[in-house]
């Protein structure tokens, strides 16, 4: 403590240098805390529900579809409780930018499969009895501000109708919640009756399948054996399978977009980097301003592990300071992210990121104070006093 | 006095040898230099430039390390000290006023002074309360929040006087302490210096180009190429 205003004067002593030296890292570490948040969101598994279902979709790939025939087949197997089928639509609303998931199920089997999907009765029963029917979660049905009775016009953008328009309507018939806050992000879907769905798309895009079914297992322990032998009853036919927990299939459906733990990395990759060049070059700049200084703090006694310790903590200091700014104004704004999107991008900073920068810090400021450090302590009094 | 009742001095020099290698070049800067300085002296070293006159400052001072010779100040061997042992012994034994007062442009007068009390196991209070008084003692304690861009020339350097002598060094080294400053500033300076070796004690030994300043010296030693050729009463 007693070497604080050594400190406070090395910060000080550029203070506009200082300020944008620290604002770089703070800009930094507030890009680190939102998109390290982001991966999290992708990447951890923050809840149990669901864990009791399995989804099977084409070992191949995810946009190939499955016989409908393989439902009975897929119920046979020791171990499922229930299925359901869905299948991706794709569509859009008005325009590109309104893009929302959309999906054909199979209504009654869906809703049952999917509690946490929260419907009045009569909008049930509304759905179960309406082959355009159409129901939509809360938050997107606040976005457009669509009430029960609209009629909502979709256009394709994989399927197109038999008459060969891309142009799909449903009817309202219920909008529904979710009983879990930390799910709200299902609020943004829109699910209508795969029956309507599958009579109205043109021929060529193979009527009579489905994208992906959902299982429901007796027992999750056993999640391992069912996806085995469901898959197995599928082995060497045109279309095999692949089975895996609801969790890692969103995984792979978001993997569409890419790999995003890797986007994150490679964009923290650049940024970082560049705080490197930046933040190394500052503090360069300033102990090759201060080779004086620091002869006359070594003349007076100061040993070169001290001169050595001076340097790093300011650095330390500089990466500190602006780095948990950067972190603590992440974590302020997410909550206003979260709620723009209305739920969609349900990203909060979990121990594991704030654990994660401040190792970051940690690094980036030995990276950044260790060659000026050693600089300063190879300085010769004698030549540094005499202006060499 | 007999030989036997001398005290011992407090820098002891013997056959003192500097040689710098400059590319393949061997320079010798100080040749067999043999100099004992007692305690409580006030010594002015005269010469020409490159003489090896802040050569043999920096070596008495534990800023360098000579090429042969033995170098003794208050009866410890400081030629064979390593660069850490040198930093202890310089934190507890030297004072330093250099030409251009080298004192750090973001910290206050008083912190400026307390700089070689933070070396020390003292309490803050105590660091500040030793600053104030070593401030007071070369007369700018009325300066003592103020920073060296706000004082002039010879407030700094006495500023960096009071740093010198805040931890009551064993020995005071001073290079050039008035080659900066005005007629009267310098005189200011030096009648300071003076009074510190005459009042308290100190043992100074101060580098100079300038004769008037040497005047203010107890004697004063000229080096030529390395070696001491007079010496003045």
């Amino acid at each position: 403590m007693k070497y604080l205003p050594l400190l406070v004067a090395a910060l000080l002593r550029r203070k506009a240098r200082t300020l944008l030296t620290m604002l770089s890292v703070t800009a930094a570490f507030a890009l680190f805390g939102m998109l390290d948040a982001v991966r999290v969101a992708f990447e951890a598994p923050e809840s149990l529900i669901g864990i009791d279902r399995l989804i099977v979709a084409s070992r191949f790939s995810i946009i190939q579809p499955l016989p409908l025939g393989y439902l009975s087949r897929i119920q046979s197997v020791a171990g499922v409780k229930a299925i359901t089928y869905a299948n991706w639509f794709g569509g859009v609303y008005q325009d590109p930018k309104n893009f929302f998931p959309n999906f054909a199920v199979d209504a009654d089997t869906y809703l049952a499969m999917y509690p946490e999907l929260v419907l009045p009765p009569a909008e049930r029963k509304a759905f179960l009895d309406t082959r355009t029917g159409a129901i939509v979660g809360q938050a997107l049905a606040e976005q457009f501000g669509w009430k029960v009775g609209d009629k909502i016009p979709l256009q394709a953008t994989i399927f197109p109708r038999k008459d060969g328009s891309n142009a799909w309507t449903f009817d309202l018939v219920g909008i529904y919640g979710v009983s879990d806050p930390a799910l709200r992000g299902l609020e943004r879907q829109m699910l209508f009756r795969w029956d309507y769905f599958d009579e109205g798309r043109d021929p060529r895009y193979r009527p009579g399948t489905v994208g992906w079914y959902a299982v429901r297992i007796d027992d999750p322990t056993h999640a391992s054996r069912v996806a085995g032998a469901i898959d197995r009853q599928f082995a060497n036919s045109a279309d095999e399978t692949k089975t895996q927990s609801e969790r890692d299939f969103q995984r792979s459906f978001a993997k569409q977009v890419g790999d995003i733990g890797l986007i994150v990395t490679g964009i923290m990759g650049a940024v970082f980097f560049t705080l490197l060049l930046m933040t190394g070059n500052a503090m360069s700049q300033s102990i090759r301003e201060r080779i004086p200084e620091l002869a006359v703090l070594k003349t007076i006694g100061f040993s070169d592990l001290a001169v050595v310790g001076l340097v790093l903590a300011e650095s330390g200091a500089l990466l500190v300071l602006g780095g948990v700014a950067g972190m603590a104004l992440a974590w302020s704004t997410l909550p206003a992210v979260r709620d723009l999107s209305a739920g969609q991008l349900d990203v909060t900073m979990q121990p594991q990121s704030w654990e994660l920068g401040l190792c970051l810090i940690f690094l980036i400021a030995l990276a950044v104070g260790l060659p000026p450090a050693l600089k300063a302590k190879r300085i010769s009094i004698v030549d540094a006093l005499a202006g060499h | 006095m007999g030989i036997a009742e001398r005290p011992l001095p407090l820098v002891e020099i013997r056959e003192l040898s500097k040689v710098y290698q400059r590319g393949r070049e061997a320079v010798e800067v100080l040749h067999h230099v043999d100099l004992a300085i007692p305690d409580g002296d006030f010594l002015a070293l005269m010469g020409p430039s490159g003489s090896g006159k802040s050569t043999l400052l920096n070596l008495i001072a534990g800023l360098d390390s000579p090429t042969d010779g033995s170098l003794r100040v208050a009866g410890r061997r400081i030629d064979r000290m390593s660069s850490g042992e040198l930093a202890r012994w310089r934190a507890a034994h030297v004072g330093f006023v250099f030409q251009f007062y080298n004192l750090l442009p973001a910290l206050s007068a008083q912190k400026n002074v307390e700089l070689p009390l933070l070396l020390t196991h003292l309490p803050a209070a105590r660091r500040r309360r030793n600053a104030l008084i070593a401030l007071e003692l070369v007369g700018i304690l009325d300066r003592a929040s103020h920073k060296p861009a706000q004082l002039s020339g010879g407030q700094q350097q006495r500023v960096a006087i009071a740093r010198a002598i805040v931890s009551d060094p064993t020995l005071l080294v001073c290079d050039e302490p008035t080659g900066d400053l005005d007629r009267h500033s310098a005189e200011e300076v030096l009648t300071l210096l003076q009074r510190l070796n005459r009042d308290y004690g100190k043992t100074m030994i101060m580098v100079t180009h300038d004769p008037k300043a040497a005047e203010f010296a107890r004697r004063t030693l000229h080096l030529d190429k390395g070696t001491l050729v007079e010496q003045v009463a």
